[in-house]
């Protein structure tokens, strides 16, 4: 029951890192790809009707790891308390630059919104890969089954870690060129003319830099968290994850070059989902690994809530999320095609 | 959560009317309504991080519980609302009227549901039910049907919807009495008043009896010392007077100046004159709420505000046959000057009910000062607190400046 869970909530982490992911990537690219108000208008109307449905992936795989992981949450979102907060700053000053952008038509109200979603995205993406950078590495959980780690130390990842150090920043920044590169993608997909020509460069050029990010924090976290190669060893079906990130990595080349924007945004949401099940398959069982004392790690078994909570859980989780993913189909395709240039709405 | 009730009723006569004039009305709301849930949306996201970043302890001990109704808040509500929600503001054209109504009576269905998922979740601070304690003091759940039935839910929720029926009325009747008096939009401001005036006396009514009256059965039931302090009654009395003014002294323990009607508090309670309500005398001091005073006056000022808002809506909804309040500048001004009351009523509402459960976290089962998480310093709450009153003042000024934006603007372009 417990490893159940595990996996879904892995699963609705996937989700939101594909589907907000591609909103905050468009966010990262939204300066560089569309230079006029009119061609950062059609990068937002892209992302406008679906940007809220996507964040509540992220509400709602928190609120899934709250019932049935309630010490794994407690733990570490009062851990990482200050990376934390400032996602939340970021996140609101997201939200409301993309809402409030296109109500006043003035040359300063607009800029400023477009500036602000775009640092905010950027930031956002880069806090979010070193958070996942922190899981892999390991946090100093003490018997009480709590931590609390500074913003930095001496960005050693050492006894007194600090949330960024030099393994962490490279997982941060490897998760600020994914996301770029996906929401390029979609950008490209959903829009034409100057604005789908230049993220289809982005994304090629990007692309580059991402391969040897990525070779290189493999070859980082395989050090710093010996449990992943042990898992591996141990299970080696499990090479199967890797293999999925390394095919939709290669699917982004292939058809970001042949200008295929649909399969490219498949290919870089399979990217994600690979590399993300990959990280979680190495570090099963432990969810939250405690770094200098293995044995206060959190585990899928010392941290799941009671039986009869997860059974119960299941019961409405399943019809849940079907409606879930009726809504999510429904959506996309009746925004499906291009953004017309002009939309009145 | 009122307004998008508001916004199904104005589907609904746009639908059964074929008239244009109620489509422009609920375009015109539609886009406050967006700026308001932009601003649920961004707040919203805090404090469900809040329960793990500062009151781990709480949410390890409690989240196998409580984490149920906010999983479930993500899952059956955000969705649907957010889903929605995009269909309604940006799909009218192409998904046709009657597709435009399901969207909004979808969103209604979202924020509705939403409510009651947080409401039972707050219920169950108040008054636990459905669990019992782990050998590590864990509280496990063992009956999702009772957290969701709690008897506190009941009350509470439906208290809390038509106080939000009310405040979303009271804006719409006050915006549309605003047009009246500066002569702008002239049918829109009939319709607004109209539609605000109706939907706001029902539920002003339903807020007070049977809802609020319910809640404050559940209060004398299991809070007792709380009652004690809402009504300020510091000594036992067998036909407890009801205190409309007056000024708790706790360092006398009496209530200056009080203006009273003998045994009615009893009355209400337990349906008798002579009805012992106990004091706050009878209580052990570590149990009193931790700010009397304010308790006391936040109670008194919500169930103040709503009477005196019934009184109003009730006269204007007479005057409204024959058009005649339309005509009456001077009801028209109390009107308009009635928007910023019901938030008022709302928040003292809130303070009551958790000043009321201190020094309780989770009623009778884990005290405020044990819920926190204890690795985060006092330095650094204080840091992320002033970041985040820094913001809202931010946040607060735009949703001002928005809005008027859109009042000013008004439904005709729409
Ligand atoms: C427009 C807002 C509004 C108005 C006019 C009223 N209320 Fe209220 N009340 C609320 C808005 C509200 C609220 C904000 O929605 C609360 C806070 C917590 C809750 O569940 O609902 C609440 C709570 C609340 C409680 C629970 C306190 C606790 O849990 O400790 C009681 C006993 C009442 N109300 C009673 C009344 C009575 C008797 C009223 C009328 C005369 C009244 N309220 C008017
Ligand atoms: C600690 C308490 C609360 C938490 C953790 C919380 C959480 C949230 C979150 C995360 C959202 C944004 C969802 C989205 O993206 O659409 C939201 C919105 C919402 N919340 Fe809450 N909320 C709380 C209190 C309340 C209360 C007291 C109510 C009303 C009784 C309420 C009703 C709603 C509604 C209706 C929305 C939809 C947004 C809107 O219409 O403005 N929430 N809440
Ligand atoms: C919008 C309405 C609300 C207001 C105005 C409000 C206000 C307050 C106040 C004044 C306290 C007491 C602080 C103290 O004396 O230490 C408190 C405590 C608390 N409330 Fe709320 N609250 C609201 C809604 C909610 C909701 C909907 C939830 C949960 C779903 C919630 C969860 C808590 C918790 C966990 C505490 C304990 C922490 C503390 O004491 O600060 N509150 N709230």
């Amino acid at each position: 029951m417990e490893t159940i869970w595990f996996c879904l909530v892995a699963v609705m982490i996937a989700a939101y890192v594909v589907f907000d992911g591609f909103d905050i990537g468009a966010g990262i690219i939204h300066m560089f790809v569309a230079r006029t108000n009119e061609e950062r208008r059609q990068v937002l109307l892209s992302i406008g009707p679906v940007w809220d449905g996507n964040e509540v992936w992220l509400l709602a795989a928190g609120g899934t790891l709250y019932f049935a992981f309630p010490p794994l949450y407690s733990s570490s979102f009062s851990g990482f308390y200050l990376p934390l907060m400032m996602v939340l700053w970021l996140l609101i000053l997201r939200g409301i630059s993309i809402e409030f952008r296109n109500h006043i038509d003035s040359p300063i109200w607009q800029p400023l919104w477009d500036r602000v979603f775009s640092g905010a995205s950027a930031l956002l993406a880069i806090f979010f890969g070193a958070a996942l950078g922190n899981v892999v590495r390991g946090v100093p959980i003490d018997a009480t089954g709590f931590f609390f780690l500074p913003l930095w130390t001496n960005f050693q990842p050492g006894q007194e870690a600090g949330i960024l150090d030099w393994y962490t920043i490279p997982v941060g920044l490897t998760a600020f060129l994914t996301l770029a590169v996906h929401g390029a993608f979609w950008v490209s997909l959903k829009t034409a003319g100057a604005v789908q020509m230049r993220a289809r460069a982005a994304a090629r050029t990007l692309w580059w830099g991402l391969a040897a990010l990525t070779v290189l924090i493999t070859v980082l976290s395989f050090r710093i968290q010996p449990h992943l190669a042990e898992q591996y060893g141990q299970r080696p079906w499990g090479f199967l994850f890797p293999a999925i990130g390394v095919a939709g990595f290669l699917g982004m080349k292939f058809y970001g070059n042949r200008a295929r924007d649909l399969a490219a945004f498949l290919a870089s949401s399979t990217f994600i989902v690979g590399m993300l099940t990959s990280a979680t398959f190495g570090l099963f069982p432990y969810v939250l690994p405690a770094s200098p004392d293995v044995s206060l790690s959190l585990t899928v078994y010392n941290s799941a809530a009671s039986d009869y909570g997860l059974k119960v859980g299941l019961a409405w989780w399943i019809p849940g999320m079907l409606l879930v993913a009726a809504y999510f189909v429904f959506t996309y395709r009746h925004f499906a095609g291009k953004v017309a240039v002009n939309e009145e709405y | 959560m009122g307004l998008a009730l508001l916004l199904v009723v104005l589907k609904t006569m746009a639908l059964r009317t074929g008239n244009e004039h109620y489509n422009r009305s609920a375009r015109f709301w539609a886009k406050i309504f967006a700026i308001n849930f932009a601003m649920g949306v961004v707040t919203g996201i805090p404090m469900e991080f809040q329960f793990g970043t500062n009151w781990a302890r709480f949410s390890r001990a409690a989240g196998g519980v409580i984490g149920q109704t906010l999983a479930m808040e993500g899952v059956f509500s955000f969705f649907l609302e957010s889903t929605f929600l995009g269909l309604f503001l940006f799909g009218e054209k192409r998904l046709g009227q009657l597709g435009h109504w399901v969207s909004a009576f979808m969103v209604f269905l979202g924020s509705w549901l939403s409510g009651f998922f947080i409401i039972a979740t707050d219920s169950w601070m108040q008054h636990p039910v459905g669990y019992e304690l782990g050998p590590k003091g864990e509280i496990v759940l063992t009956s999702v049907w009772a957290l969701l039935t709690n008897p506190w839910v009941v009350w509470q929720y439906f208290h809390n919807m038509t106080a939000s029926v009310l405040t979303g009325s009271a804006v719409m009747a006050s915006v549309g009495a605003y047009y009246l008096l500066v002569g702008a939009h002239l049918a829109y401001g009939k319709t607004f008043v109209r539609l605000g005036v109706i939907a706001g006396c029902i539920a002003c009514v339903v807020l007070i009896f049977p809802t609020g009256d319910g809640q404050g059965k559940m209060v004398a039931q299991h809070q007792p010392v709380t009652l004690a302090a809402m009504e300020g009654l510091f000594d036992t009395e067998q036909g407890a007077d009801m205190v409309i003014l007056g000024q708790p002294d706790m360092e006398k323990m009496k209530l200056d100046n009080p203006l009273k009607i003998p045994n009615m508090l009893s009355f209400l309670t337990y349906q008798r004159w002579k009805a012992e309500i106990k004091g706050l005398r009878a209580f052990p001091k570590d149990q009193w709420p931790d700010n009397i005073p304010l308790l006391y006056f936040s109670y008194h000022i919500m169930v103040g505000l709503g009477t005196i808002m019934l009184l109003l809506l009730a006269v204007s909804l007479l005057l409204l046959r024959g058009d005649a309040l339309f005509r009456q500048p001077f009801m028209l001004w109390c009107l308009m000057l009635l928007l910023p009351f019901p938030y008022v009523a709302t928040t003292a509402g809130w303070i009551t009910a958790e000043v009321g459960r201190q020094p309780w976290l989770i009623y009778g089962l884990m005290r405020t000062s044990e819920g926190t998480s204890p690795y985060v310093s006092a330095g650094n709450g204080l840091f992320t607190l002033l970041g985040f009153m820094g913001l809202y003042t931010l946040l607060g000024i735009l949703f001002l400046f928005m809005v008027h934006r859109e009042i000013e603007h008004g439904p005709e372009g729409g």
